[in-house]
């Protein structure tokens, strides 16, 4: 069967319970695709060249006449690199495209992301040629505009916050974690007082006890209260002349505010040791709360999530980390300075005279511009107005999202209160053998996003839904009537959720096998037809 | 707000339904003393499409853009022509607006995109297999360190004076924090690179030999007697590619005998954007897999027996290992392996070689003629599409002299190692296919006038 470029084609035929075989494995809209190495090949290209270069160049596709400048190391083996056409390359990938669920398609409530919708103002901003197309290493007085942008996002990050510096160049929340904890660890070091451990919550994401160890600290869990916060009580027996550093989440990633953060960045600070927050949440809080009123001495901003910059299937994203006064001198290099009317980048060179205390450098070049572009662009469009209901319609949906669940399925905090931008539910009162894993891909066929699973550790069964404030209340009340009827199909036992879902472009994968015998590039061999 | 979906009526219906009289109950646990009651001080407010394009047009205004005029400049950073289904392809919304693939039923696009991706970097880079990608050539360097001392139980890696110096800065910075030391020196004017020294500096600790390939300077050289010298020590050799063009006209890495070769790919199908966001490619042998940091896409079937595409080995992974992981790293630069894979399917392997020879043979005769200007001198014997020259004159204000006149004419040493005088005078160049004639002889009459 050759129907396909490649003549690929699932290898199974499809079962007779979802509508029986067709030749080329398509089922109308839903179109299988071959890998770009079984479609292409070495000898089909989608790009032209001129055909008669100019005197600068010899002729196109034969190896150039000053051969000998290449050390004898011309490669001659082949590659190994499929290449396609131009109109098979657009249908490969837009095939592929349709195999993924995104925001543009429905709701995504994957709680801790903050899949919010994308502004296309972003994009077109970020593609404007003067930030688009200037190079990192330009003399400093030709990007004179690119560096006021930095500068100019770094104000709305810092009075956003409440804090007085702000370090740009971290390119991923967990980079930024990374930043921050190096910010103390100077900090500390430079008052003869190196520590060894740093404090998480149970309930933290797994960057930080990561970012903890990779910037050499031993990480020791704090636990939490039967409310889903930090136990304050077990924090300050365990603060101590060996704790660098407390990491909190806040709002916190059961959904749930700390109530006692001022408390417990006193108790920190008491005790010598410096407040990291986790700022994956601040969309919960912006314009409600400058973190810096909570006594924090550093904070990572995922742009990517509060701010609207595309995850693009999972990245690339954006941390910069917020800075308090004592962890401001040691902010990595480089960052962008105005004095008087200039805009000046402090490299290694001129870092001495006035950042000696700088711990460094965290990337090549100056950070994310691609996203800084994407999300100044976002917070002029909302205004300090704009942010502060951003929160508000955050924390309303997740809340509306809660109430309208919480008969049908166990919510472990709502007795306490309201939650933030994020409702938590266990599995508690499913039938015996199914769990959330169920519920999550039934969520799937029914045009869904699953929410996050089983995190919280915390929670048994955990699922995290974050609805976002780009959701209307129409889209939310589909949702949940989808989750109440699959919510009762769990508890009744329905073994029909063990097979969901039933119409993605594929059923459930075998993960076991995938990492039991992993193929992680294509090989011929492996995947003969 | 046109982003925000809810009417002052839903919001009270739905106040209602929640049983709170006011917005402000849902901030309860907010302590009071940090409650703002109103707008934040010190922003304006919301302002419309038309404004944001307005003000944010005038500060991009601001700045001199690589394409409208002559430009030179490299050093981690390429300015390559991106074919136009590149951008289309990344813009459409089921790529730009998914999440990483934790639910592989719905995101079979970006998984098989991340397996051919990693075969594409794999392939290209002479190796075994490949991650999903990192944040940039210089973490994804540093992360290649560890992963090396990790392998080997040894902290001690050599740097080769032919390393880009953020990349060595980076690594220097993120050393302190761990146990791991490194040895480094500037590099020379020379046509020769540092493989003598390199090779005696290698003993029984050393973790990992690193080195860039071709170098800051642009030399190209021959890796398997660095690999040989590393390998009888049981040390590992490193290679950082940070023009991946190169590599479908010179040899790869893997070719030479590199166990792990990391690199930027930002010159493939993403733009120069002052420096980021850029992609990090990261290859090993495939014994090393389970000491790899970052995503892996791994091919499997589902439960009908279909060939499907999941995130695989995760067990080395934050979420899973928390303090334990192999890295701290979670998102990575997917949109932009996307980009860089729709662009090298796009010119496939007859396409790549023919950009790269183009490339080189643009260089080539830049480099030539360069080099007859009067005082000017020609470092390298080797390169691909990136040389030094030695100036009779200080580099760094004659680049600013150049910019000044309309030239982007390269990256002087200077500015990249502001403490080494003995390099004041070295300037390095990128040529590329964008390059054009009138660009070069805009160049050539540049640097006669500021050499005269």
């Amino acid at each position: 069967m050759t129907v396909n470029p490649s003549g690929w084609r699932p290898s199974t035929p499809l079962s007779a319970e979802s509508g029986g075989e067709t030749v080329t494995g398509n089922r109308a809209l839903m179109l299988e695709e071959p890998l770009l190495f079984e479609a292409g090949n070495s000898e089909r290209t989608g790009v032209d060249f001129e055909c008669a270069p100019a005197k600068a160049g010899a002729q196109s596709g034969s190896l150039p006449s000053q051969g000998h400048r290449l050390a004898g190391l011309a490669r001659t083996d082949p590659i190994g690199l499929a290449g396609l056409s131009e109109p098979e390359t657009v249908r490969h990938y837009t095939r592929l495209s349709r195999q993924n669920y995104a925001i543009d398609l429905g709701l995504f409530p994957l709680g801790s992301c903050t899949m919010k919708h994308n502004p296309r103002l972003n994009e077109k901003i970020a593609r404007l040629p003067g930030f688009a197309d200037v190079h990192p290493l330009q003399p400093a007085d030709t990007v004179q505009g690119a560096l006021e942008l930095i500068w100019v996002l770094g104000e709305w990050l810092k009075t956003l916050t409440g804090m007085p510096a702000v370090a740009m160049s971290p390119k991923a929340g967990a980079h930024g974690e990374l930043c921050g904890l190096l910010c103390i660890r100077a900090a500390l070091e430079a008052r003869g007082d190196a520590r060894e451990v740093v404090l998480v919550p149970e309930s933290a994401h797994g960057t930080n006890p990561a970012t903890a160890a990779f910037a050499g600290y031993r990480v020791e869990n704090i636990p939490a209260t039967k409310a889903g916060r930090v136990d304050l009580e077990a924090l300050k027996a365990r603060l101590g002349p060996d704790v660098a550093a407390v990491m909190i989440t806040n709002p916190n990633t059961c959904g749930l505010f700390e109530p006692q953060m001022i408390e417990i960045s006193r108790a920190v600070h008491d005790a010598g040791a410096l407040v990291y927050c986790d700022g994956a949440n601040f969309n919960a809080i912006v314009g409600k709360v400058r973190p810096g009123d909570l006594g924090i001495d550093a904070m990572h901003i995922n742009l990517h999530k509060t701010f609207s910059t595309p995850h693009g299937g999972g990245g690339p994203g954006s941390g910069p980390v917020v800075l308090s006064e004592a962890l401001a001198p040691f902010a990595p290099l480089p960052f962008v300075e105005k004095r008087g009317g200039e805009f000046v980048l402090i490299e290694e060179e001129n870092a001495d005279e006035h950042h000696p205390g700088s711990f460094g450098r965290m990337v090549a070049f100056h950070g994310q511009m691609g996203m800084f572009t994407r999300a100044l662009a976002y917070m002029m469009s909302h205004g300090a107005d704009g942010l502060r209901q951003v929160a508000e319609d955050a924390v309303l949906n997740a809340n509306y999202v809660l109430r309208e669940l919480d008969d049908v399925l166990d919510a472990p905090f709502a007795s306490t209160g309201p939650c933030m931008h994020e409702a938590i539910f266990s599995d508690r009162g499913f039938a015996e053998g199914l769990s959330t894993i169920d519920l999550a891909k039934a969520l799937i066929d029914e045009g869904f996003h699953p929410m996050t699973m089983y995190f919280p550790l915390v929670v048994h069964g955990a699922m995290l839904i974050e609805p976002t404030e780009t959701e209307s209340k129409a889209a939310l009340d589909q949702f949940i009537a989808a989750m109440r009827a699959i919510a009762g199909r769990a508890k009744s036992g329905d073994e029909s959720l063990k097979s969901a879902p039933v119409y993605a472009p594929r059923r459930r994968l075998d993960e076991t096998l995938a990492a039991r015998k992993p193929v992680l590039v294509y090989r011929p061999a492996q995947t003969g037809e | 707000m046109r982003y925000l979906p809810l009417s002052d009526s839903d919001r009270s219906q739905m106040l209602a339904t929640i049983g709170a009289g006011s917005i402000d109950n849902l901030f309860v646990d907010v302590p009071q003393a940090a409650r703002l009651s109103g707008l934040v001080e010190g922003l304006p407010l919301h302002a419309s499409e038309l404004s944001v394009e307005r003000q944010l047009g005038a500060m991009a205004r601001k700045n001199m853009v690589a394409g409208e005029g002559p430009f030179f400049l490299g050093c981690g950073s390429y300015r390559h022509h991106i074919p136009a289904t590149v951008d289309h392809i990344i813009q459409r919304g089921e790529f730009l607006t998914s999440y990483t693939p934790y639910q592989p039923e719905i995101a079979q696009g970006t998984l098989q995109m991340m397996f051919e991706f990693q075969t594409q970097v794999a392939r290209l880079f002479g190796c075994d297999i490949a991650n999903a990608s990192m944040y940039d050539g210089s973490t994804a360097c540093w992360e290649a360190i560890l992963m090396a001392s990790r392998i080997t139980r040894r902290e001690k890696a050599i740097l080769s004076s032919g390393l880009h110096p953020h990349y060595v800065s980076v690594c220097n910075t993120m050393a302190q924090f761990s146990d791991d030391a490194l040895a480094t020196t500037p590099p020379e004017l020379s046509a020769e690179p540092d493989t003598e020294r390199l090779i005696g500096k290698i003993d029984d600790e050393t973790s990992a030999v690193v080195v860039q390939y071709p170098d800051i300077l642009g030399r190209i050289f021959d890796l398997q007697p660095i690999a040989d010298a590393a390998h009888a020590k049981g040390a590992l050799l490193i290679a950082v590619v940070t023009e991946p063009v190169a590599l479908g006209l010179i040899k790869s890495p893997g070719e030479m005998g590199a166990d792990i070769v990391v690199g930027e790919g930002q010159s493939l199908g993403v733009g120069l954007q002052f420096g980021g966001p850029y992609v990090g490619l990261f290859a090993c042998k495939e014994r090393f897999v389970r000491q790899m940091p970052g995503r892996l896409a791994g091919e499997t079937v589902d439960a009908e027996g279909k060939r499907g595409f999941v995130l695989t080995l995760s067990t080395r992974e934050q979420h899973i290992r928390r303090e334990k992981a192999t890295s701290n790293i979670c998102t990575s630069s997917v949109l932009c392996a996307l980009a860089f894979s729709v662009h090298l399917s796009l010119l496939g392997e007859k396409g790549l070689r023919q950009l790269a020879a183009l490339n080189h043979s643009h260089a080539a005769t830049v480099a030539e003629r360069l080099s007859r200007i009067p005082g000017v001198q020609l470092v390298n014997d080797s390169f691909f599409n990136e040389f030094t020259i030695k100036l009779p004159v200080e580099a760094r204000p004659a680049v600013r002299t150049l910019a000044e006149r309309g030239v982007l004419a390269g990256v002087s040493l200077g500015r990249l190692y502001p403490d080494a005088p003995q390099l004041e005078n070295g300037l390095v160049l990128a040529v590329t296919e964008t390059v054009t004639d009138e660009d070069i002889d805009a160049l050539e009459a540049g640097l006669k006038e500021v050499c005269a």
